[in-house]
């Protein structure tokens, strides 16, 4: 008896203490985990967070629940990455009434235009209105998303929404929140600065760090096969080249043929390392490897970070682990 | 011609890998497809491939893509169907084929419960498919053994065997080793498909067991030659079924799998024992008579 009431005394405390806290604080909704982290890095204890697409979890499949419409009409802040990857965010505003302060964290970044990389199938006439009227863009991207979600859920429009795989551009996601957070909750202002410059701070020794790590390996050898496309700004911003594996994809099984074609691709263009992960059966990529010579690479992280236990629990370890695994396969 | 044949196995060691894997299915395949004609158990053969599934799933979660795990756990639970309706339908008044379906429907839920308990990141039904293009050396190892226990048994055992599929009543009557050489023929089918399960995947491992012996049937009386024209069935859709995928982007296990049905469809057409144009040719001969 004595027990029971001793548990039902706590658990009343610990609610009532975070709903107490909770009143006090900034409530912050981000839109997916990389996000939730760099947020909590910059409002601290000053604010309340909630992340909608938790470590782990894929955010062009994630299909929000009622409970996210409720946690996000009470917020103050939503960040959001913006570029079209996240395609039900829009709907789920409306929805939910949110009236707060809307910050899109990739907004002025340094954007990979996949129409002149000839990654994309479509033409876009409109596309130098685009990159000139940035307010609008948003809009437009929001439409387009919602119309192919429904058709195909990994198209992401004309641009790379990737974004956060460049530490530079994770500079322009840093300032985006924080004056967001300011904006909403001014009377902390010097708090939230101090936790930003904390933050660059640890932004640029990792970024020195890592150039330090990718330098070991001639530019020339820094060629992997990668299956995920989500790699774009780490291989513009450290001179790798990703190569897209040809004809092996996840809803057939493998022809001879596919894999014949895999392997002369990776003997032609000297691959050292394969990172092939949508593949789920691995035996295919050990024998590719026994044949070639490529090494099979270690998971990489893209568009989620790891569960707390996780090699890639924050964003900055995920940086850093994901140069770490590409890096020791091409060494 | 001969270039188009030649080209992909010797450019490519998975081709390699994979036409030599095909061969030692085929031989223990025939081997025991035949006998399981005979026997009149092909069907049994499909029920049982089933069966293995909660086995090889079970092995798969404590160990991974382990090649013995999944063996140890398809043999156990392939091993255990086989046995259980065997001994229900002896000691009981039900028929081995009511007992079998029966055993074999509860252990695939089984098998489907457990993959779908497990349902984690990695697609445990790709596991199940197999991977003829991605033989290791421990796949073929297994293949090996299972090829050389296939050999042996059937060295051994071949007059039993023999005595049991054409006439198990008599057999029952002068023999006291009539049950074991059931038993032993049915651990042997359950190595082959689980087997041929690492290989082909669950579905398609019976088809190369089943099919070269049901062609076979069409041209010859004797056993022997059975044995022989199955082995050359069995051999000739893996390669042509592998080449076909090599060439037309076809999934390689289906490919080889048609192939055989193709030759199953031409001898029921064609076959010297009791093919349709045959009979037609023949008309006075009924069937019943060419036996």
């Amino acid at each position: 008896m004595k027990v029971r009431n001793k548990i039902i005394g706590l658990i009343l405390a610990f609610l009532c203490s975070s709903f107490a806290v909770a009143a006090d604080k900034l409530s912050v909704v981000a839109s997916f985990s990389v996000l939730g982290d760099i947020t909590k890095e910059l409002g601290g204890d000053k604010i309340a967070l909630t992340t909608l697409v938790g470590p782990n979890q894929d955010s062009h499949v994630y299909k929000p629940t009622p409970f996210d419409v409720q946690t996000l009409a009470k917020a103050d802040v939503i960040v959001v990455n913006g570029l079209a990857f996240e395609g039900w965010i829009s709907r789920l505003e409306e929805s939910s009434g949110f009236e707060g302060v809307r910050v899109v964290a990739s907004k002025g970044a340094d954007i990979i235009d996949l129409n002149e990389e000839g990654h994309d199938e479509e033409e876009h006439d409109d596309k130098n209105e685009h990159t000139k009227h940035n307010e609008h863009e948003e809009d437009d991207h929001k439409e387009s998303a919602d119309e192919h979600l429904d058709l195909d859920e990994h198209h992401h429009g004309d641009q790379d929404p990737h974004a956060w795989h460049s530490l530079t551009n994770v500079r322009v996601y840093v300032n985006n929140i924080s004056t967001a957070l300011i904006t909403a909750d001014a009377a902390n202002k010097d708090y939230y600065q101090a936790k930003k410059q904390e933050y660059l701070v640890k932004i640029e020794t990792l970024e020195k760090r890592l150039a330090a790590k990718v330098a070991t390996v001639p530019v020339a050898e820094r060629q992997v096969i990668i299956s995920h496309d989500a790699f774009g700004y780490l291989g513009r911003d450290y001179s790798f080249r990703f190569l897209a594996p040809v004809g092996l994809n996840t809803q057939m099984k493998p022809s001879a043929a596919d894999v014949a074609q895999l392997i002369r691709q990776v003997k032609t263009q000297q691959i050292r390392a394969l990172f092939v992960e949508n593949v789920s059966d691995d035996r295919l990529i050990k024998q590719i490897g026994r044949e070639t010579g490529a090494k099979q690479g270690g998971h990489l992280y893209s568009d989620a970070l790891s569960a707390k236990n996780g090699p890639a629990a924050t964003y900055l370890k995920m940086m850093e682990h994901n140069i770490d695994t590409l890096i020791n396969e091409l060494q | 011609m001969i270039d188009l044949i030649f080209s992909p196995f010797v450019e490519f060691e998975f081709m390699q890998r994979a036409l030599f894997g095909c061969l030692l299915l085929s031989i223990n395949g025939s081997l025991i497809g035949v006998f399981l004609m005979l026997k009149r158990m092909s069907l049994s053969g499909d029920a049982i491939a089933h069966a293995i599934l909660p086995g090889a799933a079970i092995g798969y979660f404590f160990a991974g893509l382990n090649v013995l795990a999944m063996t140890v756990g398809g043999l156990i639970a392939g091993v255990l169907v086989a046995f259980l309706s065997g001994i229900t339908a002896r000691k009981t008044q039900a028929n081995e084929d009511s007992t079998l379906a029966s055993y074999y429907l509860c252990s695939l839920a089984l098998g489907v419960l457990i993959i779908s308990m497990k349902g984690g990141s990695v697609d445990l039904l790709h596991v199940l498919f197999g991977s003829i293009l991605a033989l290791d050396n421990d796949t073929l190892y297994l293949l090996y053994f299972n090829s050389a226990l296939c050999l042996l048994g059937f060295c051994c055992c071949y007059r039993f065997l023999v005595m049991d599929c054409s006439d198990s009543a008599f057999f029952k009557g002068v023999s006291k080793y009539s049950g074991y050489s059931h038993y032993f023929f049915l651990f042997l089918l359950v190595f082959n498909l689980v087997a041929g399960f690492h290989a082909l995947g669950t579905l398609m491992a019976v088809g190369v067991t089943v099919l070269p012996a049901a062609t076979a049937r069409y041209w010859s009386n004797r056993i022997e030659g059975m044995l022989l024209i199955a082995f050359v069935v069995a051999i000739f859709g893996a390669l042509l079924g592998l080449l076909c995928s090599y060439y037309l982007r076809l999934p390689s296990s289906s490919a080889i799998v048609l192939w055989l049905g193709v030759f199953f469809l031409l001898s029921v057409l064609l076959g010297t024992q009791g093919g349709v144009l045959r009979r037609i040719d023949l008309k006075a001969k009924p069937y019943e008579e060419l036996q």
